[in-house]
């Protein structure tokens, strides 16, 4: 495939490798956040761990919008969706979360709800138009990348005069969640961050410029493409080695510095910044979210509806939390592959094939690990 | 399916539709049975007009399968519900290495379906049975009340004959056996999805539906009890069956990503559409293990039909205790293949 085969060259990939294998310091662990699940998918489906020296560890950030959504939005979208006059419309991926006590907007749907699956949001302005006595609720979740199509739809809504169209609005900020990490106090020492690849497309690449600034921690964006997250691998040890901490762009190909100004424009224009939200496993963040500004209050189906989120708690084994920030890997879960697997996921980051724990078990990164101990153990 | 000699109208098979009477027993199920089913299956055994059908066997052991087709869309590109429902249920004899020698078919079909329709797929299951040279010898046929189905369900049941000596089990492969792949993969499934409603998009991939028992008999002839195991990877694709037989053998699966055939366009839509070929499922194709010394000359037998033409060494068995199927990477690095969780696409077969 042309445009894609290039980014998946295995010679390349070896070279960079080989390159990654001298300039690691052997004396020292490096550790490195990749912030989004599209990178951390594609570490696992392409076996990057296996192209690393043992001293260079990656660990899996919060960028899946599934996996952060908490559970009480779920439980709020559950209810909504068993209001007789409501259509709920979801990405797949949503499905499947679990909720409080067991419950899921699949489980929503078999008892007789609404609920449909949709590809883009158009597809919901589609149904709205279709089905003008219907309540077309919109369920929006996602960083920065999904952001504008929502405004999209809202701006559309409002031209085509839907008054049976309204959103319900998840989406949350990638620049936040990082400063949170890097907040918390008990928090592992995170080195630097592969930069996430379609959020920097939109918000562009100076919102990092402060983790450089006064984190001291260096930032590299980078394409989903295997090559491009081991290339940042490269950028990123070479910038500890020499002591710089800068913003560095290796997907070039797509980011530039400012973004795209019309996304952006548009963004604040339909929405703005919440006080707090909260994410799940991180807790509450503030201003890490968007709401639906005053003037578009009647595609605002919270406003609408008068919903109001009732706090819900996760199953206190559930280690989504220490995960997310990086303070635990999947294994290190009782519920990991017991309780817990991609067909009956208790939390959230077994949920999306971009959540780590499902790209864990998907792809058997674990797995691999123990044959490995169990042939050296049983080698020696 | 009784063949009665009703009076009255003939059906419109042109705008008609499928109405409760037609199921009911009566006249009208008559001349569904003898204008759709009969016209499109014609043979001796469902002539004869009987509940069941009659045939000699040869001596031997017998092996039998059934399948339920729910297929959305009915007609995609490529195939149809019927073809499918023919192909697929002969499929599941011949990985037996067995001669597939008569099928039975049962329809559920929804009130208000077209007869055009019916009538259309009854033709597509004709016309592959006899391409199969494996006659439909009885069938039933039922509707139900609209909204109760989708359309039509189609079930198939065949029969056939293993070749003395053949003993084909999914617990059989063993350490140093060796994966053989019967050609691309992930056509069936991209093109039902192609096809989709609300996600519908332009590719020229077809369904690679076939019956694969002429391709088997090819390979029976070559490498006999030397074959340890046939399967062919229809929902969850090759993960899902590569992993059934290494649970089922206790053993392990070693593949390499590049050996695996995928053609241009199936690669491009998974990528767009976010899938793993290797998860998505086929309808005319075969893995087999063999004994690594009769392996080469396997190759050269599947290569040579027409339904293995691009057939490949894919991987190897090997001991492991845990059942991992793993594979190399184009990348050049490693992962677990794991069986698909949940649903990728609603009814592809």
């Amino acid at each position: 495939m042309k445009h894609i085969d290039e980014y998946r060259d295995g010679e390349l990939a070896r070279a960079i490798a080989r390159r990654i294998a001298e300039e690691a310091r052997s004396e020292r662990q490096y550790r490195f956040m990749e912030f989004c699940g599209g990178h951390t998918h594609a570490i696992s489906r392409y076996g990057i761990e296996d192209l690393l020296p043992e001293n260079i560890r990656l660990i899996h950030g919060p960028g899946c919008p599934v996996c952060v959504l908490p559970m009480g939005r779920i439980d709020d979208a559950i209810r909504l969706a068993a209001r007789k006059e409501v259509t709920l419309c979801t990405y797949a991926d949503l499905m499947r979360v679990p909720a409080s006590g067991g419950a899921s907007l699949m489980k929503a749907k078999a008892d007789g709800a609404d609920i449909r699956m949709v590809y883009s949001t158009l597809d919901a302005i589609a149904i709205a138009e279709k089905e003008p006595e219907r309540e077309v609720v919109f369920f929006a979740i996602g960083f920065e990348t999904t952001t504008p199509p929502t405004a999209l739809a809202i701006r559309l809504a409002q031209k085509k005069g839907l008054a049976n169209f309204s959103v319900y609005c998840n989406h949350v900020l990638t620049p936040a969640a990082m400063q949170a990490i890097l907040d918390t106090k008990d928090g592992v020492e995170i080195e630097g961050f592969v930069g996430p690849a379609h959020v920097s497309t939109v918000i562009g690449s100076a919102p990092y410029r402060r983790f450089a600034s006064d984190y001291r921690k260096p930032v590299v964006i980078a394409g989903f493409e295997p090559l491009d997250v081991i290339q940042a691998i490269l950028m990123l040890l070479r910038q500890i080695n020499e002591g710089r901490c800068e913003i560095e762009n290796q997907y070039r190909r797509a980011v530039t510095e400012s973004g795209n100004a019309k996304a952006i424009d548009e963004m604040a224009e339909i929405f703005e910044l919440r006080d707090a939200f909260e994410w799940r496993g991180l807790g509450e963040i503030p201003s890490s979210a968007l709401k639906l500004r005053e003037t578009y209050a009647q595609f605002d189906a919270e406003r609408r509806f008068s919903m109001e989120t009732r706090p819900a708690r996760d199953n206190p084994a559930c280690e989504c939390g220490a995960i997310l920030r990086g303070q635990k890997r999947p294994q290190d879960c009782k519920l990991f592959g017991v309780a817990c697997t991609p067909e009956t996921p208790m939390g959230s980051c077994m949920v999306s094939s971009e959540g780590s724990c499902a790209a864990y078990w998907a792809y058997g990164r674990f797995r691999r690990y123990e044959t490995r101990q169990n042939e050296t153990r049983k080698a020696s | 399916m009784n063949k009665h000699e009703p009076t009255g109208r003939k059906l419109d098979l042109r705008n008609g539709r499928v109405e409760l009477s037609h199921g009911a027993g009566g006249r009208a199920m008559a001349r569904l049975i003898g204008e759709i089913f009969h016209v499109a299956f014609d043979n001796e055994w469902l002539g004869a007009g009987n509940d069941q059908a009659a045939f000699d066997v040869p001596a031997g052991r017998m092996a039998m399968t059934t399948d339920g087709y729910v297929v959305s869309p009915l007609f995609f590109p490529g195939g149809d519900i019927g073809k499918l429902a023919v192909h697929g249920t002969i499929n599941d004899i011949a990985m037996a290495g067995a001669r597939p020698l008569h099928m039975s078919a049962s329809f559920i079909i929804e009130e208000g379906f077209p007869l055009a329709e019916l009538k259309r797929i009854a033709q597509s299951m004709g016309e592959a049975s006899r391409a199969a040279g494996v006659p439909i010898v009885t069938g039933d046929t039922k509707v139900v009340e609209r909204g109760k189905a989708d359309g039509v369900f189609v079930s198939t049941t065949c029969v056939g004959i293993v070749p003395v000596g053949l003993e084909l089990s999914g617990d059989k492969a063993r350490p140093g056996d060796v994966v053989l792949l019967s050609g691309s993969i992930g056509d069936h499934g991209v093109a039902v999805m192609s096809k989709r409603e609300n996600l519908s998009f332009d590719t020229e991939v077809l369904s690679d539906t076939a019956a694969l028992h002429e391709l088997v008999a090819r390979m029976v002839e070559t490498a006999g009890p030397a074959i340890r195991l046939m399967r062919d990877p229809t929902r969850g694709g090759v993960a899902a069956t590569l992993n059934e037989i290494a649970h089922q053998s206790r053993v392990g699966v070693r593949i390499e990503e590049t050996a695996i055939p995928v053609a241009p366009q199936v690669a491009a839509a998974c990528e767009l559409l976010g899938l793993d070929p290797l998860n998505v499922a086929n309808e005319g194709k075969l893995i087999a293990v063999v004994a690594r010394e009769a392996a080469e000359a396997l190759l050269a037998t599947m290569r040579a039909h027409e339904l293995g033409g691009r057939a490949a060494r894919i991987g190897e068995i090997v001991e492991d205790a845990h059942c991992f199927v793993q594979m190399t990477t184009a990348f050049g690095g490693g992962r677990v293949i794991d069986w698909l969780s949940g649903e990728q696409l609603p009814r592809i077969c």
